[in-house]
């Protein structure tokens, strides 16, 4: 973002006939392009805006014991962008309907700076966007509205092109839902609790674009890219008391939405926004006054803000202040939220119909017009036929087939790829799901997070892995060899296990003629330790063990030493 | 040659008897020549002779695009036109350059047509005089005509002629007068309360508004998303017939157009009326109607009865509440329409760049006129939570109750409405400006905009009055019957040519474009 700031600022100066800051009446302003980080920006204007000030009246000392007398619960809002496609995805799109011979898809209108006369339809009423809502809602368990209407919703607003945005305020597309997520509770986190949050409502919308705001020169610029796309707001009712929680639903969410294959659902691209209203209050009392906290870009920061504002919510009550309705925005330098001085004071939005979109009609198979074209119409029992395999049901079958400890089966369904490459090892390995389970969530998890990888960045192939795992599983290494191994694999790409075990020679002796002899060798160096195990000291055997290992380069199994110990010393 | 019909014009360029650009070349400088009336705000000159120069590459090679290819045409300037300036007459679109062609000019330009230029009209088409626009009014070719000139001669009060002259009516009068003036075959307008029918109707060409959904409204700047079409307006009801085939039927960016195909279709010629059913609303019979328009229409509807129609009085019992009403929904259109003018991505932009409030506020204060920001005013009054229910949703509800009103009389068998357009023909501009727009068009829209409301067809074909002006009477049809409409209004065009009235002189195209012709170079000598 520097860089954007900088290259966008930097050239143009005020008045030197950038494109973007012709002075008025002057021809349209076309768009400067701006480029960070391999990302493209059009970026249209710049606007003076004053600095944002800080709060400094923030108490962030207080602990939390406060939580124990107020209850505190909040709603969110997810946002989900549902038209922006990255280009391959598009190119693949297109190159796939081009097969399909399918003319359906609107041609890409590019970005709208809100030019008078265009219209509304190609990002928000396409048959993507409705599919997506229509798969989303029934995911979530949601009635879909046969009939939902289109709304404006007004307000000026720099990245806001046409003065209003369109919603679904009266009738939305899918209602009364709810989004099933557990939680792990305990000493150990152990213990899996499911909850519930109800949704209230699943919501088609337009995006608008995007703020930069240049503190260095007080100005914004405004990305156009994604104004009037295609969005999908989700509405949960307050029922979630915390942070984590927030942040536990959110990822079931996400991995909702990625098994519907209705979006990415990146929260640092912005695929997935998620702005939370917060309040306190008594128990038995209702709800207080909530605030509204925006900019939360990833799970994690959401949950920081979430805590931080419930307690400053309580700090302010407590000293005898007022709770704002306001929106705030989460610094995740000071760690704290920050009064936003964009939207000040209370708005009527003026809303009014969408003259343009007309209701929004769908049908089941049973209210299906006969001889109706299937391109033109949606039918909400098909996409239901249609629907994948939904995270829930996922765990729910590692439990049974694999059996998974519950809490592991969140584990692996929360990382990233860790599924897929737990099910090709599982393929491709004898060993027991078990024994996968355990060096997947342990030895193999463990090193990513020591590098901070994600899997698919893994040096370990899955069938790399499962080759170890065969090796222990007939006993032809012993496990702290396999762990060598495992060690070595993340050092050296490209080497098979079997490679390594014969090059660094950790196969386990499989010659029993040579391991007892080396067994008698070790007890006559050590007379000591055979006579304490002789008068019954139990730890001398495992001295003894532990010495024979050393003598074969712990090629041995530690079983058959203390097997060929225990005969010895009892003949 | 320029007198013609599209649909001769269209023969003579297929037979060769002129080019196109030959036909180009005489338009725009006829254009030169009635640039007084100031009927376009932008001449693309350029672009109509690379265009013709085009079509005569089509035609010598045989390979013509149809009735349209060559036909010189006018857009009115509130549909966007790739690459020409579109401005809506306003100070806030003054040099914007739309990046895409409307719909239905992109249609036009695929069927051949030459772009003559774009058509003034008032500010966002917020008007009924073409008068309130930031280029200044249209003046009324009629004024300078042969026929008016006669009737007002003994009655000159050493008044100066050129403060005397007519307005256009609107808000399409640019279009009206390009087409009354010769200097295209066809022009677009745009109707919400009835901005094509009424300039149509005082300069004496036909106005034709097509059924809310069989054109697409793509790339037209709108005024009210629920009322707006884009209007027709041509010399004779076979040429709007012609270039509705060529517009008509659905485009995916405007899903509000219908989806069933519409084909290009031919008029035909009735002779016989007595199966038809014509109704006269009883309640479009107001005192403010002028004698002279009451009695061509009760003419009008005694041809019909004379030639074997059943006429027949009908009842739209809602009509006097329907001004009202619109004024609720077009207002609260508008200021949610207008919201996008703010200066940032587009147009118009004041220097204050304190905050970006202070930007808008002053934006919006330069670039829109007093018309438009008083619309904008009380449509977001309307639009307020306290006021939506008692505002908005009533007028709403009395919308869907004029649309019942004109359900009923057509479920009662009658086939087409017989209406004037206007309360009486053009008035001198000075006589016209004494009262405010709002006003003006609280009166001009009465009879045309619950048209609108109801989404239906009509058109506006004409005669002429004892003042040698043009008189609009109006054929109002079902909806989507758009067809059955235009062959009524051409049975009726061709009836007032027959001295069987007093509809005796209809407009005689060819004379006039010679007294037009001749008069201009009078006027531009002085």
């Amino acid at each position: 973002m520097e860089e954007g700031l900088r290259l966008g600022a930097g050239p143009a100066g005020k008045g030197d006939g950038a494109p973007w800051l012709s002075s008025p009446s002057s021809r349209p302003r076309s768009p400067g392009k701006v480029n960070t980080h391999g990302q493209l920006w059009s970026v249209w204007k710049f606007m003076p805006r004053s600095l944002p000030t800080l709060n400094s009246s923030l108490d962030l000392k207080s602990n939390l014991q406060h939580l124990q007398i107020l209850w505190y619960l909040f709603l969110m809002h997810l946002c989900l962008e549902l038209s922006r496609h990255t280009e391959r995805e598009r190119e693949a799109e297109t190159q796939a309907e081009r097969e399909a011979g399918s003319m359906h898809r609107e041609p890409d209108v590019g970005f709208d700076p809100g030019s008078p006369g265009s219209r509304p339809e190609p990002k928000v009423l396409n048959r993507r966007c409705v599919e997506a809502a229509v798969m989303t809602g029934l995911a979530l368990k949601c009635h879909i509205n046969k009939k939902s209407l289109f709304d404006r919703k007004h307000y000026f607003y720099a990245d806001l092109p046409a003065g209003y945005q369109i919603t679904q305020q009266r009738l939305p597309i899918a209602v009364n839902g709810s989004l099933e997520y557990s939680v792990c509770v305990g000493k150990k986190r152990s213990q899996v609790i499911t909850r519930t949050a109800r949704i209230k409502q699943i919501q088609l919308e337009q995006d608008s674009g995007k703020s930069l705001h240049d503190e260095l020169r007080s100005q914004t610029l405004i990305d156009l890219n994604r104004a009037g796309v295609g969005l999908l707001e989700v509405v949960l009712e307050p029922d979630m008391s915390c942070g984590e929680e927030a942040a536990t639903a959110v990822r079931e969410l996400q991995l909702i939405l990625q098994a519907l294959g209705t979006s990415q659902a990146n929260m640092a691209e912005g695929q997935l926004r998620v702005d939370a209203n917060i309040s306190v209050h008594h128990p038995g009392e209702p709800l207080g006054v909530r605030t509204e906290v925006k900019n939360l870009n990833s799970a994690r920061f959401l949950a920081r803000a979430i805590d931080s504002e419930i307690e400053r919510q309580i700090n302010e009550l407590e000293n005898g202040r007022e709770i704002l309705n306001e929106t705030r925005s989460f610094d995740c330098k000071l760690g704290c939220t920050i009064p936003m001085r964009d939207k000040e004071g209370k708005q009527d939005y003026r809303f009014m119909p969408e003259p343009n979109l007309p209701p929004l009609l769908l049908y089941d198979t049973a209210s299906l017009p006969p001889g109706a074209d299937p391109q033109q119409v949606i039918n909400i029992d098909r996409i239901r036929e249609q629907l994948p395999e939904l995270p829930s049901e996922t765990r729910e079958q590692l439990v049974q087939q694999y059996g998974m400890l519950p809490e592991h089966s969140f584990t692996i369904l929360n990382e990233v790829g860790l599924l897929e490459f737990f099910q090709n090892v599982i393929k491709e390995t004898r060993a027991e799901p078990k024994k996968v389970t355990s060096w997947i969530l342990n030895n193999f998890l463990g090193f990513l997070k020591q590098q901070n990888l994600a899997v698919n960045e893994s040096p370990v192939t899955p069938s790399a892995l499962a080759e170890l795992l065969n090796l222990l599983d007939r006993k032809a290494i012993s496990s702290s060899a396999a762990k060598q191994v495992f060690e070595e694999l993340w050092r050296s790409k490209g080497k098979t296990p079997s490679q390594i075990v014969s090059e660094k020679q950790l196969e386990l002796m499989q010659d029993g003629e040579a391991l007892n002899q080396v067994c008698l060798a070790v007890m006559e160096e050590h007379p000591q330790v055979v006579l304490a195990m002789k008068r019954g000291n139990p730890r001398a055997i495992n001295k003894l063990i532990g010495l024979v290992r050393k003598a074969t380069l712990s090629r041995a199994d530690p079983t058959v030493i203390k097997e060929i110990l225990e005969k010895k010393l009892s003949s | 040659m320029l007198g013609r019909t599209l649909r001769e014009v269209s023969a003579a360029l297929k037979q060769g008897q002129i080019t196109p650009t030959e036909l180009c070349q005489k338009c725009l400088s006829l254009i030169k020549k009635t640039k007084f009336l100031n009927a376009y705000i932008t001449v693309s000159e350029e672009v109509a002779l690379k265009q013709a120069e085009e079509s005569e590459k089509r035609y010598k090679k045989g390979h013509s695009l149809g009735d349209l290819d060559g036909i010189p045409i006018a857009v009115k300037d509130n549909f966007s036109t790739s690459g020409i300036e579109t401005t809506c007459a306003s100070n806030m679109l003054k040099g914007y350059v739309p990046p895409y062609n409307a719909t239905v000019v992109q249609k036009l330009l695929d069927q051949g047509a030459v772009l003559m230029g774009k058509t003034n009209l008032d500010e966002f088409a917020m008007g009924s005089g073409s008068t309130d626009g930031v280029f200044g009014p249209v003046k009324n070719p009629w004024s300078y005509s042969k026929q008016y000139k006669e009737k007002t001669k003994h009655k000159a009060h050493g008044e100066n002629e050129d403060s005397n002259w007519l307005i256009t009516g609107g808000s399409s009068g640019g279009s009206a007068a390009a087409v009354a003036t010769f200097t295209c075959f066809a022009a677009l307008g745009s109707d919400t309360g009835g901005s094509t029918r009424n300039p149509a109707a005082h300069c004496g060409v036909v106005g034709f508004k097509p059924s809310y959904g069989l054109v697409s409204r793509h790339g037209l700047i709108p005024l009210v998303n629920s009322m707006d079409v884009p209007g027709i307006l041509t010399r004779c009801v076979d040429d709007a017939a012609i270039v509705l085939g060529m517009l008509a039927g659905h485009d995916p960016k405007d899903s509000t157009t219908v989806q069933d195909p519409v084909k290009p279709f031919t008029l035909p010629s009735l002779t016989d009326v007595s199966k038809l059913c014509i109704g006269i609303p009883k309640e479009y019979l107001t005192p403010e109607l002028s004698s002279e328009v009451q009695s061509l229409w009760s003419k009008a509807a005694n041809l019909f009865e004379s030639e074997g129609a059943k006429v027949i009085e009908v009842s739209l019992p809602h009509t006097s509440y329907s001004i009202v009403c619109y004024h609720v929904l077009c207002t609260s259109e508008v200021a949610s329409n207008m919201a996008r003018f703010d200066g940032l991505e587009y147009g118009h932009r004041c220097d204050i760049d304190v905050s970006t409030e202070a930007m808008y506020a002053a934006t919006r204060r330069e670039g829109f006129n007093d018309v438009v920001r008083g619309r904008i005013l009380s449509g977001n009054f309307f639009l307020l939570k306290e006021n939506y229910e008692n505002y908005f949703i009533k007028a709403q509800k009395v919308r869907r109750l004029i649309a019942n009103d004109f359900v009923n009389v057509f479920n009662s068998g009658v086939d087409v409405l017989l209406t004037p357009t206007t309360l009486r023909e053009a008035v001198p501009y000075q006589e016209f400006i004494k009262e405010d727009n709002r006003t003006r068009s609280a009166q001009d829209d009465i009879f045309t905009q619950a048209v609108n409301m109801a989404g239906l067809p009509a058109v506006s074909p004409v005669a002429l009055s004892n003042q040698g002006l043009p008189v609009g009477l109006q054929f109002i049809g079902r909806a989507f019957h758009d067809q059955q409409l235009l062959t009524v209004a051409k049975w009726f065009e061709k009836q007032v040519q027959f001295p069987v009235t007093q509809l005796q002189e209809l407009m005689d195209d060819c004379s006039s474009v010679f007294e037009i012709e001749k008069l201009a170079s009078v006027s531009l000598k002085q």
